[in-house]
């Protein structure tokens, strides 16, 4: 039994009995039982995982299951679930229970998908490397000296090494496209608006967006088809009909325009991430598909608007965890102002420290318009360089992280080093459009590589179609 | 520009965060490197670009004022550190 064959292949065979969800269940929670030196889960639904699949198993045997009907999912530790633990990767929610069900476990629940459990990640969604979470470092399962990304490192750890047949992960600067690279698989960031946020627990509000893991890029259009669309209970999502990705899927890329940004293939890109690259680019080539040169002439002030937005939204947003009404409370406080102080001193970790700082900061008095007005100027700059770019091509291709898998503590003392390993990912949340890692290749050492597609707003089909080219070429 | 220790506390007030002397260093030199990297900004004249504070085409969402079911206070107060019958408890405010 291959864990890591298609959906479609898959159900093909639950449909025609050959095979039971329980015994794949089953299979995913073994999996995870004997690589628990990886902790890339902070909770297990053993039980009920296994329960849920049997009454799928029946469902099916009767007719008319639901489109993910024997697909089993692991889900990032910041999307609510009823009744269970959501920690964030954090001390301050390390006994929070949700009273609540997100919008997108709504979905996969109603559409007949298994939840196995709830994945690790850096606290509050803060890092690239998985280490910033208070229950422990995630390992990559490829090398286990070295991080898997982040901050979605559990989700995508939980599908590379067949934990899970796919996962949801959050993405407010690369968090699920940087550790899909590390990992070798898909990973993707839909459009700003896309997915509803109803149930993501809150890290930089106009940049934060849910999106799917997986072996496969059709996997990712038929997790995708069922969590997108409008939900009243995010105003921020968007009104739009929600595409059959799967039918633009068809392998067809001849006539496609593919723009290559000329300020991501600069001197600086590792050589070997550019030879895997251009091989990727021979092929699509090779099959009709039009390469064109374009700019992103302000590409250099991505991480720093990023840095400034991002750390100012999540100061606002964390302001909530003061040990009042949920989360950790000091008991050392001997009057409410104490309360809040020790508790979140004692609560949040040193990145979210750091952002909390850095946040307060650029929205104080006297450094607002200096610091805040000024990088949501150059965000609309930066935005205006890719909508520009999109008049002359259908998607854009960039390498996904400068870097493969890096060593554990190679970059956790630098933040700066670890904010720009984000460099080709945080544009895209800059420019609310979407984005998708696909694996490539490797490097020497036999470490994944990937590239990443970037699309118009609203448009992941032609991302998807072009990833799901490149899975069928070796 | 480069930011001090006391402006460091000043912050961490604003931000109810407290830290050890040695911490106030740390991220004093740490955040003193990430400003000095935001700087670049200043490069751009962005004097005639309105700013971008929502990333989709997005006008006011209204809604109507109906009343629908909302949680129970006792799923409010499930997580709550400490309570008293259908309230949060908090130390006293006046020291």
């Amino acid at each position: 039994m291959n864990v890591n064959e298609p959906f479609d292949v898959f159900r093909a065979r639950l449909n025609s009995g050959e095979e039971s969800c329980e015994a794949r269940t089953q299979q995913y929670l073994s999996t995870i039982s004997r690589r628990k030196n990886l902790n890339a889960f902070l909770s297990v639904f053993e039980d009920e995982a296994l329960a849920h699949a049997r009454s799928v198993d029946k469902k099916i045997k009767a007719g008319g299951a639901g489109h993910l009907a024997g697909m089993v999912v692991a889900v990032k530790d910041v999307i609510c679930m009823k009744g269970k633990r959501t920690t964030c990767g954090s001390k301050v929610l390390e006994n929070y229970e949700a009273i609540y069900d997100a919008a997108v476990i709504e979905k996969l629940r109603a559409a007949d998908a298994i939840v196995i459990g709830k994945t690790n990640m850096d606290e509050f969604a803060m890092g690239s490397s998985t280490e910033n979470s208070a229950f422990g470092p995630v390992k990559n399962p490829i090398d286990e000296t070295r991080v898997p990304g982040g901050s979605s490192g559990g989700s995508a750890v939980a599908v590379a090494a067949g934990m899970s047949s796919t996962s949801l992960g959050s993405d407010t600067g690369g968090s699920i496209r940087q550790p899909a690279g590390l990992c070798g698989i898909f990973g993707m960031k839909p459009t700003y608006g896309r997915v509803s946020r109803y149930g993501l627990v809150a890290f930089a509000s106009s940049f934060d967006q849910i999106g799917p893991f997986a072996n496969s890029a059709r996997d990712v259009a038929h997790i995708l088809k069922v969590i997108a669309g409008h939900d009243e209970r995010d105003s921020t999502s968007a009104k739009l009909p929600v595409p059959d990705y799967l039918a633009a899927m068809n392998r067809d890329v001849e006539g496609m325009k593919i723009g290559l940004p000329i300020e991501y293939f600069n001197e600086a890109l590792n050589p070997e991430i550019r030879s895997v690259l251009e091989k990727r680019i021979a092929q699509l080539r090779d099959h009709g598909a039009e390469f064109i040169d374009v700019s992103l002439p302000h590409s250099e002030y991505t991480i720093a608007t990023y840095y400034i937005l991002a750390t100012a939204e999540a100061s606002s947003n964390l302001a909530r965890y003061d040990g009042a009404r949920y989360g950790y409370r000091s008991p050392y406080a001997k009057d409410l102002s104490e309360m809040y102080t020790k508790s979140r001193s004692e609560g949040f970790g040193a990145e979210v420290k750091r952002r909390i700082m850095l946040g307060t900061y650029v929205l104080s008095a006297g450094y607002y318009d200096a610091h805040y007005r000024k990088a949501q100027k150059v965000r609309r700059l930066i935005q205006k360089d890719f909508f520009d770019a999109f008049k002359k091509v259908d998607c854009l291709m960039t390498p996904i992280s400068p870097t493969t898998a890096f060593k554990f503590g190679e970059k956790v003392d630098d933040p700066l080093q670890m904010y720009l390993s984000d460099i080709y990912t945080v544009s895209a949340n800059l420019a609310g459009i979407p984005g998708i890692s696909v694996p490539a290749g490797v490097d020497r050492q036999n470490l994944p590589i990937g590239l990443q597609l970037l699309g118009k707003q609203f448009d992941e089909s032609a991302l998807l179609k072009v990833a799901d080219f490149l899975e069928q070429q070796e | 520009m480069s930011i001090t220790i006391k402006e460091v506390e000043h912050i961490a007030a604003l931000a109810r965060l407290e830290f050890s002397d040695e911490e106030k260093e740390k991220f004093t030199h740490q955040l003193n490197d990430i400003l000095q990297y935001i700087e670049k900004l200043n490069e751009l004249d962005t004097s005639t670009v309105e700013p971008l504070s929502h990333v989709i085409e997005l006008s006011n969402v209204f809604r109507d004022d109906v009343v629908k079911p909302s949680i129970s206070a006792e799923e409010a107060l499930k997580n709550a550190p400490a309570k008293v019958d259908t309230l949060f408890r908090v130390p006293k405010v006046i020291g």
